[in-house]
């Protein structure tokens, strides 16, 4: 039974494979459905709606993400009523909470109130801190969506400031569960999941205790992928805009999984780590210690400069001093007590190619085979 | 590792035994964890400590510290006895089965449970349950190989892996997890005393040759150096004179500190270079200050062997260089003239040297890293080793007998101490102590014991306690844990203020010369 293994999808025949989700279907073909809430390699969960489309012969729209093609499917993925749909679904959301950017819309005379009172909360006097790089925003301007009519929010519970590296902000938490994904099936840290009811809807750890308290272990995957402002790194919180940095894909250079990452750079200073998605070995994943452990690179407390130590104090010297002492005093232990008194240790941390050069300087002009690193250790 | 990180996931069964693999290699972790809840991989975890990955864990299996061997050849005497090996592996691709068979055949499950505390059922039931499943995998780290024993417990792990064929096929393999980032590349690109890059043996004449004429050079040394772990004795004695040491902090991270600070005070000469100046770096002669990874280009090799760029994101501080101008500066200046444009030559060099690199340059891994070995441009890498055949042709059973850890307890020192990481900190804290954030989570060193251990010795969580050993002691809270064991302390060595290597042993293992800080035996007192 090959022949009805294609769906047409906006007039054209696409061929998919067993198991595939219309949405996949799509994507393979850059026919592009907006998601919010679906999170690649996690199980759908059809939470925000935003993937909707037009099934002909269905009563219902359905949830691309979540719907497997099937032979012979008809699928509308941008028809008016499809549109229209997804319109509301994203007025509800920018109107359910502190989304203070530009394009909640700027008619309505409570705009300012609405302004003052959300920056007020947030003691900033800007716009959403993930204004710029939001989903939901991206969402509302490309289907000119904005929430002037629903401007009275109200914010059920208060932000949670009071661990060092993440700010999980429930105003602006839209509940598309992506979070809770990639918590417990990406990572599997099962730190947290949906509480309460209905209206009263929050993402919680068990007992609704602060991240500290819980099994969180800060690895911040639910970080990088909420798409609104609702989880936030906390020193790049309201610091950093993504237009202001630059980002250097590069190797993390902690433990031996070699986590691909990029470093966010402002102002020759890294301000923010995320993971690089969809390549190996980590894809999008890191931990706590490559995600919030940047800020040694930085510190004040690197060394600047060569120093000599003489009477048992350090002193600052230039490299040519440096480089000469150093060099001198090898070649005369050299030439006094042999090659295989000097021993070198070259680093786990620096680079193959530093290595080589240490491996080549030990053996080539040293002369000896005193060389390892303390990876024994 | 012979397997990629990805193909773990891939498993039926897979094994972890002295890995903490939650804390130390986190993202790693989450594909065990994966394989678990969404596979219905079955995990056997074989630890002193009940960590995390225990709890979704099949078996977890509590060994005695430093019996591996004792377990895995129990492991293996319950295989062989069922007739659960895999006999076509054994005859077409291995050798030394015979002696194998009958170094293990005193290993009942029994014997065993003498030796490691193990139950009976629960090692032939995990027994069973690697054996007999179409792929299984392990994965191990420091908690086997810091031992006297340790190169004994890498090889019998390798023999049980042999036994059952689990062998050169997508995710079954033995897999090493590398604690540091770059422990693959150094160790590949001859940063090891007995061998060139790639592991060409420095003995062998034909490669010294080949080095010699690649350098220019003559006269290469043909004996093999010392390792970290002979030229701090070595310095004491007062033989080594110089030591030259690039971003390594053996004042913390060495056992025995007390001994190693003597000895590094004993020498002419110490020139240390580094990021900071660290508790090693205060005590050189010269300190040259370097670029850390933001400020460099260049290459790390992960634990699957996989070769990825590392690029420059930010301006060093002040006048700190890159590693190799460095050394190369010190080089020109000793008479050998060394310059290179940029780290990507340095990478064509070693091509032209190494035959297990010839394959990578820059240009080939900008998007994703290789695997090594890559023979040639052409090549696409090598993610799973032995596929087909073990380096050496058929692979080898090291029949092996258990010996006892070089230190037991007694009525001095009656608790035993391993020690480990924490998952907030690295190493020796020089970096992750420089975040706030990570010092807020894990602020200090802590002493880790069982309910029923605090009670023996009225000790409360969080009370001020003592630990001492033969060769050092230090103080540091008490944190009650279901982790512990009774009778088994655990302290992470990060610390510089109660440093766990004070306590730690240096007796090494003569042939891998790693120095056995898994296991020694101390006591514990109240401190207030
Ligand atoms: S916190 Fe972010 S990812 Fe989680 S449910 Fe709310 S909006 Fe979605
Ligand atoms: S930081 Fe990691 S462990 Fe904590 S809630 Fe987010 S995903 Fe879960
Ligand atoms: S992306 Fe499909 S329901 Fe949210």
């Amino acid at each position: 039974m090959r022949e009805n293994q294609t769906i047409v999808l906006n007039g054209n025949e696409i061929s998919f494979e067993p198991g595939e989700t219309v949405l996949e279907v799509a994507r393979r073909s850059s026919i592009d459905i907006p998601t919010l809430c679906h999170l690649k390699g996690a199980s759908p969960t059809g939470n925000c709606r935003v993937c909707i489309v037009e099934v002909e012969g269905e009563q219902n729209l359905l949830p691309s993400c979540d719907t497997p093609a099937s032979g012979g499917m008809v699928v509308h993925t941008e028809s008016a009523k499809v549109v229209e749909a997804r319109k509301l679904i994203i007025q509800l959301m920018l109107s359910s909470g502190n989304h203070n950017c530009a394009i909640r819309g700027a008619e309505g005379n409570d705009w300012t109130k609405f302004q003052m009172g959300v920056q007020a909360q947030d003691q900033s006097g800007e716009l959403c801190p993930a204004w710029g790089d939001c989903r939901l925003q991206d969402l509302a301007y490309r289907y000119q969506v904005s929430a002037e009519k629903h401007l009275e929010t109200e914010v059920p519970y208060p932000m949670e400031t009071v661990n060092p590296f993440i700010v999980r902000d429930f105003s602006r938490c839209i509940k598309c569960g992506r979070c809770v994904q990639a918590c417990n099936e990406v990572q599997v840290n099962n730190a947290i999941n949906f509480g309460y009811q209905g209206a009263d809807v929050k993402i919680v750890t068990p007992g609704d205790k602060p991240l500290k308290d819980s099994e969180c272990v800060f690895c911040g995957e639910c970080v990088q992928v909420c798409p609104v402002g609702a989880l936030v790194e906390k020193d790049a919180r309201y610091q950093v805009r993504p237009w202001e940095t630059a980002k250097v894909r590069t190797t993390c250079s902690y433990c031996g999984v070699g986590c691909q990452i990029y470093l966010h750079v402002k102002d020759n200073k890294v301000v923010a780590v995320s993971g690089v998605e969809d390549v190996a070995p980590n894809y999008g994943s890191l931990c706590v210690k490559g995600r919030f452990g940047y800020d040694f690179i930085g510190s004040s407390e690197r060394l600047t400069t060569p120093l000599i130590k003489e009477g048992g104090e350090f002193r600052e010297a230039t490299w040519d001093e440096a480089l000469d002492m150093v060099a001198k005093r090898f070649a005369d232990i050299k030439s006094r007590h042999g090659a295989d008194s000097i021993g070198v240790l070259t680093s786990a941390r620096v680079t193959n190619e530093e290595n080589y050069i240490a491996n080549k300087f030990t053996r080539a002009v040293l002369k000896t085979n005193n060389i390892d690193h303390c990876a024994r250790l | 590792m012979t397997n990629t990180i990805s193909c773990i996931e891939k498993a039926d069964v897979i094994l972890v035994t002295g890995s903490n693999t939650t804390e130390n290699h986190p993202v790693l972790s989450s594909y065990i964890k994966r394989a678990v809840t969404q596979r219905g991989t079955k995990l056997i975890v074989i630890d002193p400590r009940r960590i995390k990955l225990a709890d979704f864990a099949e078996y977890w299996l509590r060994q005695n510290l430093g019996s591996d061997v004792a377990w895995i050849n129990g492991m293996m005497n319950v295989i062989i006895s069922e007739d659960l090996y895999d006999k076509e592996f054994v005859a077409n691709r291995t050798e030394g089965f015979e002696d194998l068979k009958k170094t293990v055949e005193k290993y009942t499950p029994e014997y065993t449970q003498k030796i490691t505390g193990i139950p009976v059922d629960q090692l032939s039931e995990a027994a069973r349950l690697y054996a007999k499943a179409k792929v299984s995998s392990i994965c191990y780290c420091m908690g086997i190989t810091q031992h006297i024993g340790g190169t004994d417990n890498v090889k019998s792990l390798a023999n049980l892996a042999m036994l059952c064929g689990h062998m050169g096929k997508d995710g079954s393999g033995v897999n090493p997890l590398r604690g540091q980032n770059n422990v693959q590349g150094a160790c590949d690109l001859g940063g090891l005393p007995n061998v060139y890059t790639g592991y060409q043996p420095v003995a062998d004449l034909a490669v010294a040759k080949r080095m010699e004429e690649a350098w220019g050079v003559s006269g290469l040394s043909t004996k093999p150096g010392l390792t970290v772990t002979k030229m701090i004795p070595k310095a004491y004695e007062g033989e080594l004179k110089s030591l030259y040491i690039m971003g390594e902090n053996p004042m913390v991270s060495d056992p025995d500190l007390n001994h190693a600070e003597k000895s590094f005070a004993n020498l002419d000469f110490l020139v240390v270079q580094d990021i900071f100046l660290t508790e090693t770096a205060k005590l050189a002669d010269v300190v040259l200050p370097s670029k850390c990874f933001a400020e460099k280009e260049g290459t790390f090799s992960n634990t699957e062997r996989r070769v990825q760029r590392v690029r420059k994101a930010v301006e060093p501080p002040g006048d700190a260089k890159d590693d190799w101008k460095i050394m190369c500066d010190i080089s020109t200046r000793m008479g050998y003239a060394m310059s290179y444009e940029n780290s990507s030559q340095i990478m064509d060099e070693i091509a032209s040297v190494t035959p297990s690199y010839a394959g990578i340059n820059y240009e080939r891994i900008d998007y994703e890293g290789i695997h090594w070995p890559c023979p040639n441009t052409e090549h696409p890498g090598t993610p799973v080793l032995h596929r087909e055949q073990f380096t050496r042709g058929n692979g080898l059973f090291h029949a092996i007998e258990y010996i006892e850890p070089a230190e037991q307890v007694d009525n001095d020192y009656p608790m035993y101490l391993t020690t480990g990481r924490v998952l907030y900190h690295y190493h020796t804290g020089t970096m992750t102590m420089k975040s706030a954030g990570l010092n807020e989570r894990s602020p200090a060193c802590f002493i880790e014991i069982s309910q029923e251990d605090a009670e023996k010795y009225a000790l409360n969580d969080g009370a001020q306690a003592t630990v001492a050993s033969r060769r050092g002691d230090i103080q540091a809270r008490v944190k009650i844990s279901d982790k512990a064991v009774a009778g088994t302390i655990f302290i992470p060595f990060h610390f510089v203020e109660a440093a766990a290597n004070k306590l730690t042993n240096a007796a090494l293992d003569p042939i891998s010369g790693i120095a056995e800080v898994k296991v020694c035996a101390v006591k514990l007192s109240s401190a207030a």
